[in-house]
């Protein structure tokens, strides 16, 4: 047909869908790791009473305040997305994973959102210790969270303990077999170390940074130092857990384990390819260069062994989009090797003392800040992309998904979503940035507000001019509050 | 028990989004009362007092939908599709209002932060009139057939829905002001008291107009609130809010800070219950009832369960959460 081809409400509701839940992701990524972080360095400090740590986490505070509310606000337009956009789903869906947003809600949202308010300005008036524990359980709530969402994405992605109704609908039947299911364990463990690493290369490419322009300053080599044990250390479980994961999603996701592979046709020990332009209308992987073997051993452990293609699966199973799996799972692999090089690294100037001089090394430290939130949208886009053409692999379609709106209204709100979003995120990235390159200096004065407990006087001038959230140092008030 | 399972959860969803409407009510009031009050420092005080509780707030709107998805997954299919432009702008106007939360306190220079004033005080008009008009759409009915909205993407926009909006803009202004006479001294102090006043008179004149209106909008509702026996009963509503407008003003003018907020609190808990007995037992008004909308059993049981223990928690810690938070904002305290 000749003529002007529209995107139907489909594909836009997915294209909204897949934009607000990356840019959302971005924010948890990077705050579960941080609370965490937060928690050490709190205890840390209530066990040594040394000010280093205590001023770390001050300059750690202040940057979870804005990137956490980013991630509540965000958040909340996701628990509206499943019904505004995906009626059906939700309709024949919520049933079963219904309730695992509604505990999510119940066990970590309030939680999180109830100490958060403590964690960020309740120091003065609740003193160290209960301070302390709002940290942890506000930690706490962002492993809580993380655990009941990913459990309603596993059951997406390999759905158990479940019956059908005679339109189709799903319902209950055994509980722990839809909460632990066959993917789930492995999605959460991948998923909490890649919000771990996402957290140690933010936190040791600011570190650099600031170790680049002022190799003394004990804050910034504590970050720096903390952060390089973390990748050393999570970095290589980081390839384990990928490995096991994809051997389970190889068991019950062969489609998507064929296109982030390439592979279209079955193969006894089949090879992996480093390149290679899946072309899915003409069922092969163009200029194809790979390692023979290296998939049936990483898949099924076996150099040997037999590996299903996608042409094992008729056609209206394959994924709808194989060449973004595929580069995506590429880009997630080599990310995930330029970390480990990192942290090995890392190891080997701290063991020959060369940690703080090391600038090219540190640069690289520094370029790899955003590495993280590369390689955690990398696979998400596998997992999901790599899941279609069903919302409910193998059970329900996406086209069967979709909800009643027009496309029109969808267009609209998807348009809206991105001018607010690049807008509104972008400024507070943008300001997160700036905190970021913001030197972490004794007596950091935290969320503005947030004085620590300290004996040692601080003169107005000296608390003015640490106090760069403000107007400056022409305004009064700020000098008031910290003299 | 499975009759009784939906009535309980129609129940708690109700609670939690009454929960919702008058926690964040209360903080997106202090948005929606940013043009009466100028001053940066006055403002400071305002977003000082509800900065450490606002984020629990909302997080009631997130149990209502969540909630909603788990217990009554019908209900949430057919009620986000139809009022798809409301709540769709309501979260973009939720998103504006929690950045400025954070940015307003750091802006670096003047001109910024006038910006992200201008946001939070938007973002909280938008927020606060689209939810209005979400519950005017709601109210006026909603077209279903089999298991799926079947209206356009226009029909949630009638004058009743404005009107709807307009309304909720100005209670939430009153809790706003309320809470602030409650949370500010002095000077400040006066004019939200000044401010409560017309606030509440204007939201009383909007519970009546939208009374009234109902009772044109459909004969199940007249049937409900003008033919006796029914009638006698629900003649109690009006009458009690009558009353409680009286000691509300009584309490205006003799300056006491927490019984404004308390019977401010009341004139939403009538209007509330006033809909309630309009509307019973319908989830999605007029074809879809509690029963038909109910999860399966298994699933409502599987979340009550842990609602039961859980939520009595969650009113504990919060709880705990304003009382650590008590007392007066003081001005010129920063960011707290």
């Amino acid at each position: 047909m000749a003529g002007l081809h529209l995107p139907s409400a489909l594909d836009l509701a997915r294209s909204q869908f897949a934009f607000v839940v990356v840019w959302h992701f971005l924010y948890p990524a990077f705050t579960i790791g941080l609370a965490s972080f937060l928690a050490v360095l709190e205890a840390l400090w209530l066990a040594t009473k040394k000010a280093l740590f205590l001023d770390t986490f001050q300059y750690w505070l202040r940057i979870f305040a804005v990137v956490f509310a980013m991630g509540v606000v965000s958040g909340l337009v996701m628990s509206y997305q499943f019904g505004t956009n995906w009626s059906v789903f939700s309709d024949k869906v919520g049933p079963v994973i219904g309730p695992f947003l509604g505990y999510e809600v119940l066990t970590a949202f309030f939680l999180e959102a109830g100490f958060l308010g403590v964690m960020l300005f309740g120091l003065k008036r609740v003193g160290p210790k209960l301070h302390f524990m709002a940290t942890c359980l506000v930690a706490i709530g962002t492993l809580v969270s993380t655990f009941w969402i990913l459990a309603a994405n596993s059951w997406m992605q390999t759905p158990d303990g479940f019956g059908r109704t005679a339109d189709g609908r799903f319902f209950p039947t055994s509980w722990v077999k839809a909460l632990f299911n066959p993917s789930f364990p492995y999605r959460y463990a991948h998923t909490v170390v890649a919000a771990y690493l996402t957290t140690a290369l933010v936190v040791g490419a600011v570190g650099a940074f600031h170790v680049l322009k002022d190799r003394t300053n004990p804050r910034a080599r504590l970050m720096f130092s903390m952060a390089l044990w973390m990748a050393v250390i999570i970095g290589p479980l980081q390839i384990v857990l990928g490995d096991l994961h994809g051997v389970n999603s190889y068991h019950y996701q062969p489609t998507k384990v064929a296109a982030l592979e390439g592979q279209f046709d079955t193969e006894q020990g089949a090879s992996s390819l480093i390149f290679g332009w899946p072309d899915a209308r003409a069922g092969e992987t163009r200029f194809a260069l790979g390692v023979p073997k290296l998939a049936s051993l990483y898949l099924a452990h076996d150099p040997n062994a037999v590996v299903k293609g996608l042409k094992a699966y008729p056609r209206s199973r394959w994924p709808t989009n194989i060449p973004l799996v595929f580069f995506a799972f590429r880009a997630m692999v080599g990310l995930g090797l330029l970390i480990v090089l990192l942290g090995v690294t890392g190891l080997v100037l701290r063991w020959r003392g060369r940690l703080y001089d090391a600038r090219l090394f540190q640069r690289f430290a520094v370029a790899m800040g955003p590495a993280g939130f590369l390689a955690v949208t990398a696979g998400w886009i596998v997992t999901e992309a790599g899941r279609q053409p069903f919302t409910v692999y193998g059970l329900l379609r996406t086209a069967d998904s979709v909800g009643p709106v027009a496309a029109p209204a969808v267009a609209a709100s998807l348009l809206a979503f991105v001018v607010v979003y690049v807008v509104v995120f972008g400024s507070g990235m943008a300001f997160t940035v700036h905190l970021f390159g913001q030197t972490p200096g004794p007596h950091d004065p935290g969320p503005p507000g947030n004085e620590p407990i300290r004996t040692a006087a601080i003169t107005p001038v000296l608390a003015a001019s640490s106090a760069p959230d403000r107007f400056g140092a022409g305004d009064a008030h700020a000098v008031d509050t910290r003299s | 028990m499975s009759l009784a399972l939906p009535l309980i959860w129609a129940v708690l969803i109700a609670v939690a989004v009454f929960a919702y409407v008058v926690l964040d009510g209360f903080d997106l009031g202090v948005g929606i009362l940013f043009p009466a009050v100028r001053g940066h420092e006055e403002r400071d005080v305002m977003v000082n007092s509800v900065a450490p509780v606002w984020d629990g707030n909302e997080t009631w709107l997130v149990l209502g939908g969540g909630g909603l998805f788990a217990v009554f997954p019908l209900a949430y299919a057919i009620l986000l599709s139809a009022l798809y432009m409301p709540l769709t702008l309501m979260l973009l106007a939720l998103v504006f209002r929690g950045v400025a939360f954070e940015m307003r306190f750091r802006a670096r220079h003047e001109r910024e932060q006038k910006r992200w004033d201008r946001a939070f005080m938007g973002g909280s008009y938008v927020a606060a009139f689209c939810q209005g008009v979400a519950l005017g759409a709601f109210v006026q009915g909603i077209k279903v057939s089999g298991r799926a909205y079947a209206g356009g993407w226009w029909d949630w926009l009638t004058p009743f829905s404005v009107m709807t909006g307009a309304a909720l803009v100005a209670g939430y202004g009153l809790l706003g002001a309320c809470w602030l006479i409650w949370k500010t001294e002095g000077d400040l102090q006066g004019r939200f008291r000044h401010l409560a006043g017309r606030l509440a008179f204007g939201t009383l004149v909007f519970i009546a107009a939208v009374s009234l209106a109902m009772l044109f909008l459909s004969a199940p509702f007249r049937a409900r609130w003008l033919v006796f026996p029914r009638a006698a009963g629900a003649a109690l509503v009006p009458l009690i809010l009558l009353g409680l407008a009286w000691v509300f003003f009584a309490a205006l003018k003799q300056r006491r800070e927490i019984a404004p907020f308390l019977y401010a609190l009341g004139f939403f808990l009538l209007a509330y219950v006033g809909l309630g007995v309009s509307l019973w037992p319908m989830m999605v008004p007029p074809s879809v009832t509690i029963q038909d909308a109910a999860a399966p059993p298994a699933t409502q049981a599987f979340l009550l369960w842990g609602a039961s223990v859980l939520i009595p928690v969650i009113l504990l810690y919060t709880g705990y959460v304003y009382w650590l938070f008590r007392g007066k904002v003081e001005v010129g305290a920063g960011y707290h």
